[in-house]
């Protein structure tokens, strides 16, 4: 057989943007607009600032925003938005209140005016709340019986401490508690349109989308509400705590470790770093927990980045009995990559991935929706792609060694593992000092 | 007041089909908006096809397909793919198994070698099959084992609806079986169904015709021909009592019922069958719909319900025998005969009293707005083009699929509607064993 060469890539096609168009209004929110129309449709995000906000009744507010205005029911907002192939959810993050929402590109003057009638009228029945509140209540309950919801949980708790960020699930008799009139006061303190940004991108030209947004939008009023988040405390690795879950016939790994904002000049190459350790298929943690030895279905590593700090997080699902080779394992790659340089080749790999996944991310209207609205949250512009890929291009190995021995160092890690703590705790035990907690605490 | 209808707007994908000598489909559909490329080589074999004492066998031999092949070292696709800049996957259903990337323009060449490469022959050894047992059991365990309603309904109604392994049995595998898989059971499932008759490949996006068509001969031509092999009639009757189960899931926390209708088939008679991808709509979709309306806020009988066509919930890529869904999650001390009940109610009110006024149009537009969202990403448009090139041969109805589901009428909905009869039903009930 003989063999055949592999065929080497074509000529880098440059990045380009697309058209796009920005307007602050008088009212203080933020509008951009972005062309891409392979598809006739219009995504719609808009953020308000909420750091702070109440845990339940942020929560609770955001599940029912849309269940009435003054002249509109639940059902006649959904129906509306139907008409023009649109649909509009609100979630919540410790950060923002965030709405977001697709349509026909035709339909968009009106997607924007139902828009602009929930934040201006939304009344919050008393009827539809309580609903909510019991939906809302059931939906926690089903939360905590899912592993990786409870991993993160005591992640966050543990990283955390008393920072705000530390509990992000209310309690559900902290939700049974909020009435609608609560509700109507958060609305009128918090879903204001200074310092909101409102991305809308697709089959639309950017100053009409942004004509459109003025006349919808302009007339929201409302200030901001200054609110004071303390950074993120720094990580304190202390012993690995261990969340048991009896039963568990898999167990929920967890190591956080520190990772930098967007804008640092540390940022390429951390996020290059993360890659050739955990960060994508073809890296050292995946190919050696997955694809030598079978411990693990999909680990994955991440930085994750939020208005008091970021932060980088490994996660592995690993079969109950090989726990803490598991944890062996993990620490290695670290530590390998920590003390020793990645060859140029692996590198180069990485950079690759990082810099083709930038050209995918902005190819399509979701992708450019969430990038341009993400970006927006650091204070960034969808013009920073380019210099974030320059800075990319430019990482050298020493710079990828530096930023993995100032970030994944495994000394740093916190770790917390979920599993049944009677067939692990002794092998985890070998390898660190270990605390045990039941998992409802 | 009578709605003015929101029009529907047709998109006209270009769609280029070919056949190569030995036997292999392509379908090409440039699109030259944004510098990325979709490939997707997709295989007529799936869950159903796998032999019994094998279950789970389509979708740990798709995990093979990637373990290195004839002039690829094991985990070199994977670096070559993201090496590259793109990302890849594979997945298996029913009736199919699919194997895709999605990448930068310029690695048209790379990727269409990698597909072909592994089309050739996989790599097929014991150590890889070990491991892979390995990986798919925990795949398992994350996706169904370790974690509330873990396989529901997929994997939970098919055997109380059907009476034959192919359609019965569980796609995922029982470990006994994954283990007993053997380097030779992989080699004769190859030889069998991974056959250049047998699949289709199709690329999307920032693509020249030309240029595509005469890299796809070079790296494809070559392909030794086998043919597709009979496809087995997985046809089964119909039921004609209702059929329930319950089970309990020690993770839930709450309780949960799933039920089933069979449809008619959606590839032989796609006119009778649209009409209930559309009613699926009509029940479920967001706040407006029936079920939620009357379930959720009304009743507050739910905490959620949902409807769909297909056990993976894939309408325009799955074949006979199938069925339309309707699962409900219930609130604690939730009463599922209640809930079966008022399915039947409102099913009823909808097929003696028909739709209200716009009812229908609002969401037949909601409909077409997640249909081109769907293939607004080029590999979405490849994906689904090469199933409907391998099922139908009509890999441009992607692009009349909104006009399609924005014709069926009134009338048909209602029709639809009529004949989901309790007697038809299979229904599965999920027990909360959790935290009780």
């Amino acid at each position: 057989m003989s063999a055949r060469p592999l065929p080497p890539l074509g000529p880098t096609r440059r990045l380009k943007l697309p058209s796009q168009a920005e307007r602050t209004l008088g009212n203080g929110l933020t509008v951009i607009a972005v062309r891409r129309t392979a598809v006739p449709l219009v995504e719609l995000r808009l953020w308000m600032p909420f750091g702070r906000a109440h845990l339940a009744r942020g929560h609770l507010l955001a599940q029912t925003m849309l269940s009435g205005t003054e002249t509109m029911s639940s059902v006649q907002i959904a129906a509306e938005l139907q008409k023009i192939g649109g649909g509009l959810s609100a979630g919540l993050d410790p950060d923002r209140l965030m709405l977001s929402g697709t349509g026909l590109a035709t339909g968009l003057d009106r997607l924007l005016e139902i828009l602009a009638e929930v934040l201006t009228g939304a009344t919050y029945p008393a009827e539809w709340v309580a609903t909510e509140r019991d939906r809302l209540v059931d939906g926690i309950q089903v939360a905590r019986s899912q592993p990786a919801h409870l991993a993160r949980t005591a992640l966050l708790k543990r990283i955390y401490g008393r920072h705000p960020y530390a509990v992000q699930t209310p309690e559900p008799e902290q939700v049974r508690a909020v009435r609608p009139a609560a509700l109507r006061t958060l609305h009128a303190q918090r879903v204001h349109p200074a310092g909101a940004v409102l991305v809308l991108v697709g089959d639309v030209r950017p100053e009409r989308a942004l004509d459109a947004a003025e006349k919808a939008l302009g007339g929201w009023s409302g200030d901001g509400y200054a609110t004071e988040l303390p950074p993120a405390p720094p990580l304190v690795s202390g012993p690995l705590l261990l969340v048991d879950r009896p039963g568990s016939v898999q167990s929920s790994l967890r190591l956080a470790l520190p990772a930098v904002p967007r804008t640092h000049p540390d940022h390429a190459a951390l996020q290059l770093a993360n890659l050739i350790f955990g960060g994508y298929f073809s890296s050292r943690w995946v190919e050696n927990i997955r694809e030598d030895k079978g411990y693990t279905y999909g680990p994955h590593s991440l930085v994750e980045h939020s208005v008091a700090g970021s932060l980088l997080v490994a996660a592995a699902e690993v079969a109950t009995e090989v726990t803490a080779p598991a944890l062996l394992e993990t620490r290695y790659e670290l530590g390998r990559l920590a003390t020793v340089a990645p060859t140029p080749d692996e590198l180069e790999q990485a950079r690759q991935y990082a810099l083709g996944t930038l050209q995918l991310g902005v190819s399509t209207q979701a992708g450019l929706a969430s990038l341009v609205s993400a970006y927006a949250g650091n204070g960034l512009r969808l013009d920073f792609l380019s210099e974030h890929a320059a800075r990319l291009a430019r990482a050298s190995v020493d710079d990828v060694a530096a930023a993995a021995a100032r970030y994944l160092a495994p000394a740093r890690a916190v770790t917390v593992v979920l599993g049944d703590a009677e067939r692990i705790a002794d092998s985890l035990g070998t390898l660190t000092s270990i605390e045990t907690t039941p998992v409802s605490a | 007041m009578p709605t003015r209808r929101a029009k529907i707007p047709a998109t006209r994908y270009p769609v280029e089909r070919f056949t190569l000598d030995n036997g292999l489909r392509v379908v090409l559909t440039p699109d030259r908006s944004a510098p990325v490329i979709g490939v997707a080589v997709v295989y007529d074999v799936g869950i159903r096809s796998e032999p019994e004492g094998r279950t789970g066998f389509a979708h740990l031999f798709e995990h093979l397909m990637f373990q290195g092949s004839e002039n690829l070292e094991k985990l070199a696709h994977f670096r070559h793919v993201q090496g590259a800049g793109g990302t890849f996957n594979g997945s298996t259903h029913l009736d199919y198994t699919d194997y895709y990337e999605t990448l930068p323009s310029n690695a048209l060449e790379r990727a269409l070698f990698l597909e072909a490469d592994r089309m050739r022959g996989p790599r097929l050894t014991e150590e890889n099959l070990r491991n892979q047992v390995d990986v798919v059991k925990e795949e398992i365990r994350v996706n169904v084992l370790n974690r509330p309603y873990g396989g529901f309904p997929w994997l939970t109604l098919p055997p109380v609806m059907f009476d034959t392994f192919p359609n019965a049995h569980d796609g995922y595998g029982s470990f006994d079986d994954l283990e007993s898989a053997t380097v030779a059971d992989a080699a004769d499932f190859f030889r069998r169904y991974y056959a250049s008759g047998n699949a289709v490949l199709a690329v999307s996006g920032d693509i020249d015709v030309a240029e595509a068509t005469r890299l796809i001969e070079r790296h494809f031509g070559d392909v030794p021909a086998r043919p597709a092999p009979e496809r087995p009639d997985f046809a089964e009757p119909e039921l004609t009592a209702e059929r329930r189960t319950a089970y309990t899931d020690q993770l839930a926390p709450l309780p949960a019922v799933a039920s089933a209708w069979r449809v008619p088939d959606p590839v032989g008679d796609f006119a009778a069958y649209l009409p209930y991808v559309v009613l699926a709509e009509v029940l479920t979709d967001g706040d407006a719909s029936r079920l939620v309306e009357r379930l959720v806020h009304t009743d507050r009988a739910v905490t959620s319900v949902g409807g769909y066509l297909g056990f993976m919930g894939d309408p325009f890529d799955v074949r006979d025998p199938t069925a339309l869904l309707l699962q409900a999650h219930l609130p604690p001390g939730g009463d599922v005969d209640k809930v079966l009940r008022t399915l039947d109610e409102e099913l009823d009110r909808l097929a003696t009293d028909g739709l209200t006024d716009g009812e229908l149009a609002r969401t037949q537009a909601r409909m077409a707005t997640h249909l081109l969202r769907d293939t607004d990403a080029v590999l979405g448009r490849a994906l689904r083009m090469a199933v409907l090139e391998q099922q139908r041969g009509e890999p441009g109805l992607l692009g009349e699929l909104p006009r399609l589901v924005g014709e069926v009428t009134d009338e048909q909905v209602r029709a639809a509607a009529a004949t989901l009869r309790p007697e038809r039903r299979a229904s599965v009930e999920v027990i909360p064993g959790g935290n009780q």
